[in-house]
């Protein structure tokens, strides 16, 4: 993979060299080296558990400014379903949107109306029979990039449709310019107003297209004080919102899994459920399911780190937010198909970097030592030698990144030795 | 240097919640080997059947996974009931899984063919009251 560019990063000024998050980090990316966390870049899926877990706040997600993207003549927002849920006592959309132009941007143009259009084209796809089954959504990045890593052999099982934060970049920049013929493509800025560190990645590093129509990611949690504070003077609120009850949905687990109208579904959410059901798809006992939704983050996207807001209470206001909504708003003009710019132009990357050499003679000979090395170490996985288990220990001596003196316990028999 | 590296794990008989965990790690384990996804597949899918069977059917056992560059060879050995009719066993749909079994989803007749049907090379070794041994090869 061309050089992944992360949004999860280490403030090392703050980071105590504790052992928290080298043994809750999923893919096992973090390791503890001379006093402080570093990241393995190769390894991490931006899925923010880290930044969950850090006791210090020394995990953080990096995310664009508005205040850098001053200089474009016409800027769209992108507010991801999830920003409905963080705020109290609101019945009506149209004020958040509103306070967005409030804000500065001049258009808005709500991913959950893309995503409404995601859903019916996913039918669509369903209906073509695929040939891998379960049909695995591509809507988290932390799950596809997690699927390339770890899980390569269920590439073929994603789903090849474009996810509705791109999709709706896609359609806010045409509509941008029929409303406005004299705007170039180079004029508009789209701006996505993320719930996670994963979709902040995502802009730099898309999946399906080579580059993204998005030019970059807010934080939630950055915007939502101003948008408050907007809030509070709007007395009448723009009629700017298009979405029905199938596009809010999409902020929780499941809502864009139980919207195809088949039972055969299975939707997980929190990551290390995802990799169990992973791990299950590729033994094949899960065959009788059709589409499988998975949401590296509790709750699904209201349960992303950039959110202000408890997931489950966001998605109670989610609810009586979709009261009396319309089932959906956007339909797609073409009567039957797939338009050709919904779907993946290019697959995602095969990912090697796990690997211990590109030579497989190589390869074995020093998983042959691994385990060797394995073997006298204690297997009691503490994690003080920085390493989240003794495996993992002997795999980074291997590689020359630590020593098995790092082990305390051999560290100890040494010098009883000596 | 070594030409091949050798894995052991123990097929724990009295939790059956774990069953599975060994065919996770192999898949890991060949992953860091730069073997493609479709072989990590086939040899992941082979274990897992021989774990269910083993915890089902036999109170645990042991699976040993070899590695060679051009071939993955397992081995999966118990000391349960054995196997009596070999042939009928090998059929799909057939099943002696008792049913609290099957109501987890499991006991379907589908262990033994797709162990067949996911590796190049399957003998199965079986005596009865003694145990059984099933040897498998996935060519590279």
């Amino acid at each position: 993979m061309s050089q992944y560019k992360h949004s999860v990063t280490l403030d090392i000024s703050r980071c105590k060299g504790c052992t928290n998050c080298i043994k809750r980090c999923p893919t096992e990316a973090i390791r503890v080296r001379g006093g402080h966390a570093i990241i393995k870049e190769s390894q991490c899926i931006d899925c923010g558990e880290c930044i969950r877990l850090c006791p210090y706040q020394a995990k953080k997600a990096t995310y664009d400014r508005f205040e850098d993207f001053e200089g474009y003549r016409y800027k769209i927002a992108l507010p991801a379903p999830a920003l409905y849920g963080q705020f109290e006592e609101l019945d009506d959309v149209d004020y958040i949107l509103t306070a967005l132009i409030e804000c500065g941007f001049d258009a808005v143009f709500e991913v959950s109306r893309a995503a409404e259009l995601v859903t019916e084209y996913t039918r669509r796809y369903m209906k073509q029979k695929p040939s891998a089954l379960p049909v695995i959504s591509s809507a988290c990045p932390a799950i596809v990039r997690l699927i390339s890593l770890r899980f390569p052999y269920l590439k073929q099982n994603l789903l090849p449709l474009l996810p509705p934060i791109e999709y709706a970049a896609r359609l806010a920049r045409q509509e941008a310019r029929q409303t406005h013929p004299d705007l170039s493509d180079e004029d508009i800025c789209v701006l996505f107003i993320s719930p996670c560190p994963a979709k902040v990645s995502y802009v730099k590093n898309p999946i399906g297209v080579s580059q993204s129509a998005v030019n970059g990611a807010l934080s939630i949690s950055d915007f939502y004080f101003k948008i408050r504070a907007k809030m509070k003077e709007i007395a009448n609120p723009l009629p700017l919102s298009q979405t029905g009850i199938i596009g809010l949905n999409w902020a929780g687990s499941g809502g864009e899994a139980t919207s195809l109208l088949s039972d055969k579904y299975l939707a997980a959410d929190g990551i290390e459920n995802c990799i169990h059901v992973l791990d299950e798809i590729e033994n094949g006992t899960l065959h009788s399911l059709e589409f499988v939704e998975l949401n590296a983050c509790t709750g699904g996207c209201v349960g992303g780190t950039l959110n202000v807001e408890n997931p489950f209470i966001a998605k109670a206001r989610l609810r009586s937010l979709r009261k009396y909504l319309p089932i959906s708003r956007n339909h797609a003009e073409e009567a039957q198909g797939l338009p050709q710019d919904v779907l993946w132009t290019q697959q995602p990357e095969n990912d090697h970097s796990s690997s211990l050499s590109c030579d497989r003679l190589t390869a074995i000979s020093k998983m042959a030592e691994i385990e060797t090395i394995y073997h006298g170490l204690p297997h009691l996985d503490c994690g003080s030698c920085g390493a989240p288990n003794c495996h993992a220990l002997a795999e980074d001596i291997i590689k020359g990144e630590a020593a098995e003196t790092d082990c305390l316990i051999q560290l100890r028999d040494h010098l009883g030795k000596s | 240097m070594s030409d091949t590296v050798h894995f052991h794990f123990d097929i724990d008989g009295e939790n059956f919640t774990s069953a599975g965990e060994a065919s996770v790690r192999i898949k890991k384990l060949l992953r860091e080997m730069g073997f493609s996804p479709d072989l990590i597949r086939r040899v992941s899918v082979a274990m897992y059947e021989g774990e269910i069977n083993m915890v089902i059917h036999a109170n645990g056992g042991s699976a040993d996974v070899h590695v060679f560059c051009d071939k993955i060879e397992i081995v999966l050995a118990d000391k349960g009931p054995g196997i009596s009719n070999i042939e009928l066993a090998m059929q799909e749909g057939y099943s002696t899984a008792p049913d609290n079994i099957r109501s987890l989803g499991f006991g379907a007749g589908m262990g033994l063919p797709n162990m067949k049907r996911y590796t190049d090379e399957m003998k199965i070794e079986s005596e009865i009251g003694k145990g059984t041994t099933i040897y498998m090869t996935v060519k590279v």
